[in-house]
């Protein structure tokens, strides 16, 4: 899926470096000099001070997704030190020495599940050498527990804290052979541990980016052009030089910031207040000619036209669909569509930058993938990216949006500018909403044949999307090996573009967000067809356990076996009967989906009280491999993606787009979920198979958009096929 | 001109723009970035701090409305009995995920278990809607505020 691109331009950069051995091995160059004082480092990511107090650094960027905890866990485990030893640093973006460092694709527990631990048991390995060494007796008589390595036989013991240091100058293991625990024996994996940076959040400390203070910074407010890929003519500044606290003004206008552009005019100032204040007096004239075609209302249209006609593409062809239909006894068909959606993080777009004297550029960056930012900002200056430094801040929600560079490409612009004074650029809330890589609308022509036996025999997808040349936008296709797709023998989905000047992205659960509500909502419509319910038409459809491939060869193979477990197993947790509701607004719905390496099943209940829908219960079945690493934070990842599912399906309101520009103004035109809108329970219950353990930040979401879709008809008898879901 | 107020029990005298929201008076004038910025239009809540007992949005507060006023902050919300058992329940149930708004919503809490140590449900969910979770902590955020609720309640007792 699109999202892994991502994870596969990081990873190949990590792996083209010699990945997580070769990183080991860089230890030697960062190895502490000996010395009693000096904290000792072992590997790349641990230190142990003389107080035996272990300092684990954490590489990757924390969005509230719990890898700042999670990472250093899998590391502490295996080094075999108490939890309560352990501090936790932010780590700057070097994937060089650290291996992948990007927040994406639900990518931070698969990519880094086996290499975390062989770093801590690399590093335990060295102790264990060291006291060996010292006491002249085997490795193997040597056991460790709670940062100590002890020696039975002669009730000797030392702490990592006095063996450290002659423990740096052993040799690297070589980290695919060093032995790492079994699971039975783990004492912090699989325990719950709070977030590491929650005391500080709750004192009010400043840990995000917008609060990135560098001595003598100033503060950069950005006028942008009013519409995507509109660019910037001329523009007169004398009025907004003459505002108090305005130092400079600096039009952006350098190049693309990737695959769109986003022009602005940037104000630099003493305050933000006062520049984004002084943005009134700034008389901008913009280029946007072409541009005045694209809409909301535009798109609709277009696609609608489209439906009817034969796709442009085929994404996957077997057999005969038309053929198979013909001859089926039921043929369902529906049209089902979804908006464009922007991301809303609660911390607005910001950045934070300094261009030194030296040429030499410093972030404090919110960001999501610095990698590729530092590759992006290279090209879009024409600076050398080891020129770079780019410390990660904590990051005030993530979502997706902050794997895109443009902010950081400003904020290097306006940096250029102003040489030798930190600068922070902060974008208002109403330029988030607009100037975003938004979720792409798109529609779907279903049509679905059923045999005499009820079985699911032939579909075609006709996916309205945006894109050119035969290719879809980011985040704007969908996968050609999409379930049920290879289930069956005749199969046709289909492809149409539409263009758009927006700039288009990935958000949280991408593609996958839109297809499970198109593909589980129209095949509840199916089931209904058939005689039968939902969850006994995907068993009947999963058949037996196998695997079919992916068609993006970076994705993994989806498993029957593994949908099957959690589809039976929310059934059972949540006591489905398959019984239509007898209660008049009171509904029941169900929705699986498969995507970033989870498998999921969701049961829903709701109640529709005069047109007003409240969902009263969630019920998940997931399976996420052999080991949830941090049950608490795994409960409270799973409960807020389903909420932010329900705010998907129920609450958002589509990114408008009139004349080419977007007119969302702010929270009032695009709410977001409130507490009064939650339901009363989100209950999870796990299916545990023997696959390696996988992310949990994005596949939750997914099934529950269909599941309320599907509740609603229950509820209601009216089905619902467009998002948002609204009864009016 | 100068304008005097009092934030977490310090006298502060600033000398900016009258019509300065309070919100930038803090993180940028005073050094406070606790107070979050979010949406620069009431909607969100991120930006909650207690003015003389009342939670208000600091990003429409202009500093000449807080003149000789009492503000607490995030970074001080811990000085009074309510506000340090908020912090606590905040802490022991691990509410953040992403963190950005839970200042706001601490401050929200806050001001409301003041005035009404023993909220129902509904009162809780009425009294807290003013207040955004991007990540949608809310479920944690209900915990919280019913074991800092019992904590209060039993201390006073």
């Amino acid at each position: 899926m699109n999202a892994v691109s991502v994870s596969r331009r990081s990873f190949l950069a990590a792996s083209l470096a010699g990945g997580a051995a070769l990183t080991f091995e860089a230890r030697l160059a960062f190895a502490a000099a000996p010395g009693a004082a000096a904290p000792a480092m072992l590997g790349v990511f641990v230190s142990i001070a003389p107080d035996n107090t272990v300092t684990i650094l954490a590489k990757n960027p924390e969005i509230g997704q719990g890898v700042k905890t999670m990472l250093p866990m899998l590391i502490a485990e295996e080094l075999d030190v108490a939890w309560s030893q352990v501090k936790i640093q932010q780590a700057d973006d070097n994937a060089d020495k650290y291996g992948p460092q990007f927040a994406g694709g639900s990518m931070t527990t698969p990519l880094n599940w086996l290499p975390a631990r062989q770093a801590g048991a690399g590093a335990r390995a060295m102790l264990v050498a060291a006291a060996a060494q010292q006491w002249g007796v085997p490795v193997a008589s040597l056991t460790t527990a709670d940062g100590k390595v002890m020696h039975a036989a002669s009730g000797r013991s030392a702490t990592y804290a006095a063996l450290a240091s002659a423990a740096a100058k052993m040799p690297a293991p070589d980290l695919e052979k060093v032995a790492l625990k079994d699971p039975k024996s783990f004492k912090i994996i699989g325990k719950s541990r709070p977030g590491v940076d929650t005391p500080a959040i709750v004192r009010g400390e400043p840990l995000f980016g917008i609060d990135a203070h560098p001595a003598g910074m100033l503060y950069a407010a950005m006028v942008k052009c009013p519409v995507i890929s509109g660019t910037l003519k001329s523009f007169d500044d004398a009025a907004v030089r003459k505002e108090k606290g305005v130092l400079a003004v600096v039009p952006i206008t350098d190049g693309e910031i990737p695959a769109g552009k986003h022009n602005a005019v940037a104000i630099v100032g003493d305050s933000w207040w006062r520049v984004h204040k002084a943005r009134e007096k700034l008389a901008a004239v913009w280029d946007t000619a072409g541009f005045d075609g694209y809409s909301t209302e535009g798109y609709a249209a277009q696609a609608k036209a489209l439906l009817g006609a034969a796709p442009a593409k085929d994404l996957f062809k077997a057999g005969n669909a038309d053929a198979a239909l013909a001859k089926a006894a039921k043929v369902v068909t529906a049209d089902y569509a979804y908006p464009f959606l922007a991301h809303a993080t609660l911390e607005p777009q910001n950045c934070t930058a300094l261009w030194h004297s030296d040429g030499k550029l410093e972030f404090w960056a919110p960001t999501q993938d610095p990698a590729t930012a530092r590759g992006d900002i290279a090209k879009v200056l024409g600076i050398d990216p080891a020129s770079m430094t780019i410390h990660m801040t904590r990051i005030g929600g993530g979502f997706g949006r902050r794997l895109m560079s443009d902010f950081m490409i400003q904020t290097a612009c306006i940096a250029k500018a102003v040489p030798g004074r930190p600068v922070k650029l902060l974008y208002d809330r109403t330029d988030d909403l607009r100037n975003d890589y938004f979720r792409p609308g798109g529609w779907h022509r279903m049509t679905a044949g059923v045999d005499a036996s009820g079985a699911l025999v032939a579909l075609k997808d006709h996916f309205i999307t945006f894109g050119e040349n035969g290719k879809p936008m980011r985040a704007a296709g969908m996968l050609a090996s999409e379930f049920p797709g290879p289930a069956l023998a005749d199969v046709h989905y289909g492809m149409s573009l539409l263009k758009t000047n927006l700039t288009t992205g990935w958000l949280r659960a991408p593609t996958s967000n839109a297809v499970a509500f198109v593909f589980q909502g129209f095949l509840d419509e199916v089931a209904e067809a058939a005689g039968t319910d939902l969850p006994s038409l995907m068993i009947k459809t999963l058949g037996a356990p196998r695997s079919f491939p992916s068609s993006d060869p970076d994705e993994p193979a989806f498993n029957t076996g593994r949908a099957r477990g959690v589809v039976e197993a929310v059934c059972k947790f949540a006591g489905w009967t398959g019984k239509r509701s007898t209660t008049p607004g009171k509904g029941r719905g169900f929705g699986f989906y498969f995507s970033h390496r989870g498998y999921f099943a969701e049961v829903v209940d709701l109640t529709v009280t005069d047109g007003q829908i409240t969902i009263d219960k969630v019920w998940v079945a997931g399976d996420i491999g052999s080991q949830v690493i941090n049950p608490m934070g795994a409960e409270h990842q799973m409960q807020g993606a389903v909420i932010d599912g329900i705010a998907q399906a129920m609450v958002w309101q589509p990114t408008e787009q009139k004349a080419g520009a977007i007119t969302t103004e702010n929270f009032g035109d695009f709410p977001l979920i409130r507490i009064n809108q939650t339901p009363g329970e989100v209950a999870l219950t796990w299916v545990v198979t023997d696959n390696p353990p996988t992310g949990l930040g994005e596949p939750t979401l997914p099934p529950v958009i269909p599941a309320i879709a599907n509740a609603i008809k229950d509820a209601t008898g009216k089905r619902l096929r467009s998002l948002p879901l609204t009864l009016a | 001109m100068a304008i005097s107020l009092t934030v977490n029990r310090k006298p502060r005298t600033v000398d900016v723009e009258a019509d300065k929201p309070l919100l930038w008076v803090l993180r940028e004038d005073l050094n406070m970035p606790g107070t979050k910025f979010g949406c620069g239009a009431g909607l969100c809540g991120a930006c909650t701090v207690i003015l003389n007992g009342e939670a208000v949005r600091s990003c429409q507060t202009p500093l000449a409305d807080a003149a000789g006023k009492d503000i607490v902050t995030i970074e001080g919300v811990t000085a009074s009995p309510v506000g340090a058992k908020v912090v606590e329940a905040w802490t022991n149930l691990d509410v953040p995920q992403c963190g950005y708004c839970q200042a706001g919503q601490i401050m929200s809490a806050t001001a409301m278990l003041t005035a009404n140590p023993k909220p129902s449900a509904d009162e809780v969910t009425a009294g807290m809607a003013g207040n955004i979770c991007r990540c949608a902590t809310y479920l944690r955020i209900q915990k919280a505020i019913a074991e800092a609720s019992k904590a209060i309640s039993g201390a006073a007792a």
